[in-house]
């Protein structure tokens, strides 16, 4: 991810220690990564998303500032309550490791406007607890307010249970939060960035950050 | 003081894990099994109090803010002396 954020903004990302409180002067974007935290005892994210620095990511959010969480990062996003649900044991039980399409459902976000709304990229997934979950009334409003904003699909951007590798509702692969500012996504946009990997499919999203920054700048 | 916090998963959240667990009672021959969800048990012993509400008090804290995540679960407290 760091590696990824470095190629495509050049812009070097500061590392911030779990357990520091505060976040780095002129912060303009937190990326809570993938990978697992804290052995995801308990519930995956959970630990993570008590740990001392949430509080300050927590405060950066409510001021607005853009947060993304991928993978672990979306559980520990999901699990801070900065987005709303849970994410599950994936339906069929087992990790799913390989790549999968995205319907991108709308361009005018932050994070999505590097994409055209119904473009389907092709990045890679690798989860045992994907499955995204919420109550009747939340999937509701996340529908109403158009904040799902990546959706498993076929690559002609089917939504299909065929396509939909973990059983997430209604297919959600990424939601943003009521302000549109913290996203949280299961697949691994990073990892799909450089020619030399055969797929660049996930690098409009941090170019279109990159872009959102340069015009606010 | 001994307590018990068992959390349990909401009536409607499908459960996987309880799914393949009854499939391979099932399997194993394990006769009139109609269906198992699967839940977490904590047995946490309290210092520095004798009071059982405080001790239910600071039980409840527990589990609101870590050890269920009410969106799913749900959770029982025990004291048990």
């Amino acid at each position: 991810m760091a590696r990824t954020l470095k190629l495509v903004s050049g812009v070097e990302p500061a590392m911030v220690w779990h357990a520091d409180t505060a976040l780095p002067a002129g912060t303009d974007l937190v990326v809570v990564p993938g990978g697992f935290s804290y052995g995801d005892y308990l519930r995956c994210g959970a630990i993570a998303a008590r740990a001392p620095i949430m509080d300050a990511v927590r405060a950066f959010a409510a001021k607005g500032g853009l947060v993304l969480g991928v993978c672990n990062g979306f559980q520990i996003l999901c699990e801070s309550g900065l987005l709303p649900g849970v994410l599950m044991r994936n339906q069929q039980l087992k990790f799913i490791c390989r790549d999968v399409y995205l319907r991108v459902e709308r361009s005018d976000t932050p994070f999505t406007r590097g994409y055209n709304a119904g473009q389907v990229i092709r990045v890679p997934v690798a989860h045992g607890e994907g499955n995204y979950i919420a109550d009747g009334e939340t999937i509701a409003r996340l529908e109403g307010e158009g904040r799902v904003l990546f959706r498993y699909s076929s690559p002609d951007g089917l939504v299909d249970p065929d396509w939909n590798h973990n059983g997430a509702i209604n297919a959600i692969a990424g939601i943003v939060n009521g302000q549109g500012n913290v996203l949280g996504m299961m697949p691994h946009p990073e990892n799909h960035v450089e020619a030399v990997i055969g797929c660049t499919d996930g690098r409009g999203l941090f170019a279109g950050l990159s872009d959102h920054f340069d015009k606010a700048a | 003081m001994k307590a018990r916090v068992t959390v349990t998963l909401k009536s409607g959240i499908l459960d996987p894990q309880g799914k393949a667990i009854e499939g391979a009672l099932r399997s194993l021959g394990v006769e009139g099994v109609a269906s198992v969800r699967q839940g977490k048990v904590f047995d946490i012993e309290l210092e520095g109090t004798t009071d059982r509400a405080k001790a239910e008090a600071a039980l409840k804290a527990a589990a609101d803010k870590l050890l269920a995540n009410t969106v799913i679960e749900n959770y029982r407290i025990e004291v048990v002396g």
